[in-house]
């Protein structure tokens, strides 16, 4: 049968077919549907973990009870999980381990793009490369007969482009595994203590090389010599795009990136006249091969940053584009994403951009705000930063800092990581003010379930940890709770906390406006009463999608005209208007009122 | 066969991404090899959004380069101005007239172009203008902008209708699938 899959949801496929009963994971962009996919199989355990630490440790547990384990996460959850993984490497996993790392070149929803194939070689863990959809199902069945076969665990490398694109793939019916689970204990093996390690470290090397020796007949490294004039080294998505302007030059397409094929890179070299190692990213097979001798070019005319197109690939190696009519170049207004109308982020981000304070930002759709007109976010690094750099800044800043310095974290970002620099905070008397923006879900990538929601990824109840109850638990004495729908609640509570001595943490608690469980209907769509409106402008100071400023021009409005300075009316889009009333808030003149 | 590209864009929350779906799914019917490519994550929040779809009998990249689509479906007016360089010179152009304001012109710090199908008109031969929006109405669901844009597609594509109609009805659920027929026969008739 054949169906019609994006790469994520081939991933999880195969995994299925393959045997596979077991993941964890956490979510984020382009990585959450794997996760999602997988959990609807009959049979199979999948859980969201707090972070990636926590799903890859859930992950090494089972394997090592003997388990096939899928571990899911995006390029820069495995540097939350990469503790673990670099030592997983020396003990081996007994049952099987696949992590699954997706890649973002060009940064479409990350903080960076950084080039996950480095942990490959840093960890001395094997890399496969899918690029598209069939080759995801197949590559991460080979993916755990490998960590089956050499005792490893393996990476399966995914970007954007191929978790995100949807191509035909052959689904095959599932295989159903023997339980091999069972307690065995190794100490020599799994306790990683110096004796031991120094002996595994030097099995590691060992594995190193048999994966070496496999990668050299490993069917999914492909040599195909069409026209020996250009020869491409290449792998997952790049290949497609050099095919599409390139099919009659020829290829070796690797499937595994790591180890690499260094016997068939030396034949392949030898049959075609001009050498090019194609990659998104970094010169990862570029320097490989220039250190075995070989003349290759690369980065001297591919770029290092974002993904690539067929264009970029066929620009660089001809060095034009096909380019058949310029059109004329025309200067559009941009088309920024925005929080949505409703968004709870929005009361609380208008409220906190107006106190003259530092934000030390996180990851999450309120990281939005720092584009104007809220201008309310002045720094984001990565997952559970802002409670750190908060206290740091605070601690730095002293008494200039007092009543100063906000950090503000989403609720599953906050039990992702934002406990331990919370209880630093507590221990070390910080000063600074933490805002936890709970909007009931993971509404970044899509409303996943986290330990405060109250259900599992598979839907099951479980407990909610209350947020409230956690924070002082963890030593913070001063913490309230606001409904950012309130403006002015909002603006007083953290105007008192922030005058307080010591840490304080305000919950701002509004379910997320997209959040079906919640079935939320703010209020009705609101409309500008034109006759009331001064033309003031302050409800355009919340960035709301639905509310537009008209000029007022022409004959109409010369007569609509009431003061000499007024210039225009706000007007409100009901088709997108949530109700939520904030404008009306705002409004000095009563001039936002109810539909009629 | 060469392979063939149509782009779809708009903005976030209008039904683009299940609209190439459809498409994808209709090709697979008509026995062709399909790829279709599109970025989910901060773009949903009311930003571009756009889907390629590239079908032929042997497609590599799911992604196309300028000058290479054949047909081009823009949700968006003014948003059509965006991808043109996409489009071959004899490619086909399809506009909802809907205006959606980007931040800077809600703010009145940007201007949304007024002539944008005149100067599309002057620059490509076939451009079907769609009032997308509307028709949707027509049809008793708002929401079916999407199916009316794919009605108005369909009518540029040489596949059979009944294969459009089996994607259709097996795609949504029987309360819904009324009205998205009929909007996908008045987008179908433009």
């Amino acid at each position: 049968m054949k169906e019609l899959l994006s790469g994520n949801e081939a991933i999880a496929r195969g995994a299925y077919e393959c045997g596979v009963r077991f993941a964890a994971g956490y979510p984020g962009t382009p990585s959450t549907e794997i996760m999602e996919a997988f959990a609807t199989y009959e049979g199979v355990y999948a859980e969201w973990a707090p972070n990636e630490k926590v799903a890859m440790e859930v992950g090494i547990g089972a394997a090592l009870a003997g388990a096939r384990v899928m571990v899911v996460m995006k390029h820069v959850g495995v540097n939350v999980a990469a503790d673990p993984l670099f030592t997983v490497s020396y003990t081996g996993i007994n049952g099987a381990l696949v992590v699954v790392s997706a890649d973002d070149p060009s940064l479409h929803s990350s903080q960076n793009e950084q080039d996950n194939r480095n942990y490959a070689k840093f960890m001395k863990i094997p890399m496969l490369e899918p690029s598209d959809s069939q080759e995801a199902k197949e590559f991460i069945k080979i993916a755990f007969e490998i960590s089956e076969r050499f005792d490893t665990p393996v990476f399966l490398r995914s970007t954007t482009r191929v978790s995100h694109s949807k191509s035909v793939v052959t689904l095959e019916a599932p295989k159903t595994m023997e339980d091999r689970t069972a307690i065995r204990c190794n100490a020599e093996k799994y306790v990683m203590v110096p004796m031991n390690a120094r002996k595994r470290r030097v099995e590691v090397e060992k594995r190193m090389r048999l994966l070496e020796a496999f990668a050299e007949n490993f069917p999914e490294n492909r040599m195909e010599i069409n026209d020996p004039e250009v020869g491409i080294i290449t792998a997952g998505m790049s290949y497609h795009y050099a095919k599409d302007v390139f099919p009659d030059y020829s290829y070796v397409k690797l499937g595994m990136v790591h180890p690499l094929p260094v016997g068939l890179i030396r034949e392949f070299a030898s049959r075609v006249r001009k050498l090019y190692a194609l990659e998104e990213l970094d010169p990862f097979i570029e320097e490989q091969v220039r250190a075995l001798g070989i003349e290759v070019t690369g980065k001297a005319i591919f770029p290092y940053t974002n993904e690539f197109n067929p264009g970029i690939v066929e620009q660089a190696i001809i060095g034009h584009d096909k380019i058949l009519r310029t059109l004329p170049e025309r200067q559009l207004p941009l088309r920024p994403p925005n929080l949505c109308p409703g968004c709870p982020h929005r009361g609380l981000f208008y409220v906190l951009g107006r106190l003259k304070v530092f934000i030390s930002g996180d990851i999450g759709c309120y990281t939005l705000s720092f584009m104007k007109p809220l201008d309310a976010l002045h720094s984001c690094i990565c997952m559970g930063a802002s409670i750190g750099m908060a206290h740091g800044m605070s601690k730095a800043l002293g008494e200039k800092g007092r009543g100063k310095v906000v950090g503000v974290i989403g609720d599953s970002t906050f039990l992702h990581s934002g406990m331990t620099p919370l209880l630093n905070m507590a221990y070390n008397h910080s000063d600074a003010l933490i805002v936890i923006c709970d909007n009931l879900t993971t509404a970044m990538t899509g409303m996943q379930e986290h330990p405060a929601t109250g259900f599992t990824l598979q839907g099951e109840k479980t407990m909610g940890v209350d947020l409230a109850k956690l924070v002082r638990a963890l030593g913070i004495k001063s913490v309230r709770l606001v409904d950012p729908y309130d403006l002015k609640k909002t603006r007083t509570v953290l105007k008192e906390e922030l005058a307080k001595p010591g840490p304080s943490v305000v919950i701002s608690r509004r379910a997320c406006v997209l959040f079906k469980r919640e079935k939320l209907s703010p209020g009705k769509p609101l409309r500008v009463d034109p006759e009331k409106c001064t033309g003031c402008r302050l409800c355009l100071g919340l960035g709301c999608p639905p509310i537009a400023w008209k000029k007022l021009v022409g004959p109409s409005g010369d007569q609509k005209k009431k003061g000499e300075k007024q210039q225009g009316i706000a007007v409100i889009d009901l088709n997108i208007c949530s109700g939520c009333g904030l404008c009306r808030q705002l409004c000095k003149s009563d001039a936002i009122v109810e539909q009629i | 066969m060469d392979t063939k590209g149509i782009l779809i864009a708009g903005v976030g929350g209008q039904g683009i991404l299940l609209a190439s779906d459809i498409l994808c799914r209709v090709m697979m019917a008509a026995d062709l090899d399909v790829k279709k490519s599109e970025v989910h994550g901060m773009a949903q929040r009311g930003g571009c959004v756009t889907s390629h779809v590239r079908y032929g009998q042997k497609v590599y990249s799911p992604i196309a380069r300028k000058n290479d689509v054949d047909i081009l479906v823009s949700f968006e007016k003014m948003d059509t101005l965006r991808y043109l360089y996409f489009l071959k010179p004899e490619g086909t152009i399809i506009i909802n007239t809907e205006e959606l304001y980007p931040p800077a012109v809600n703010l009145g710090d940007a201007v949304y172009p007024e002539d944008i199908i005149e100067s599309v008109r002057q620059l490509f031969g076939i451009v079907k203008v769609v009032d997308a929006t509307g028709l949707a109405v027509r049809a008793g669901n708002i929401r079916a902008v999407n199916t009316v844009l794919l009605g108005t597609l369909s009518s540029c594509l040489p596949l059979p209708l009944e294969i459009w109609e089996t994607v259709l009805k097996n795609t949504f659920l029987p309360k819904l699938l009324e009205a998205n027929l009929k909007a996908f026969q008045l987008g179908r008739a433009v």
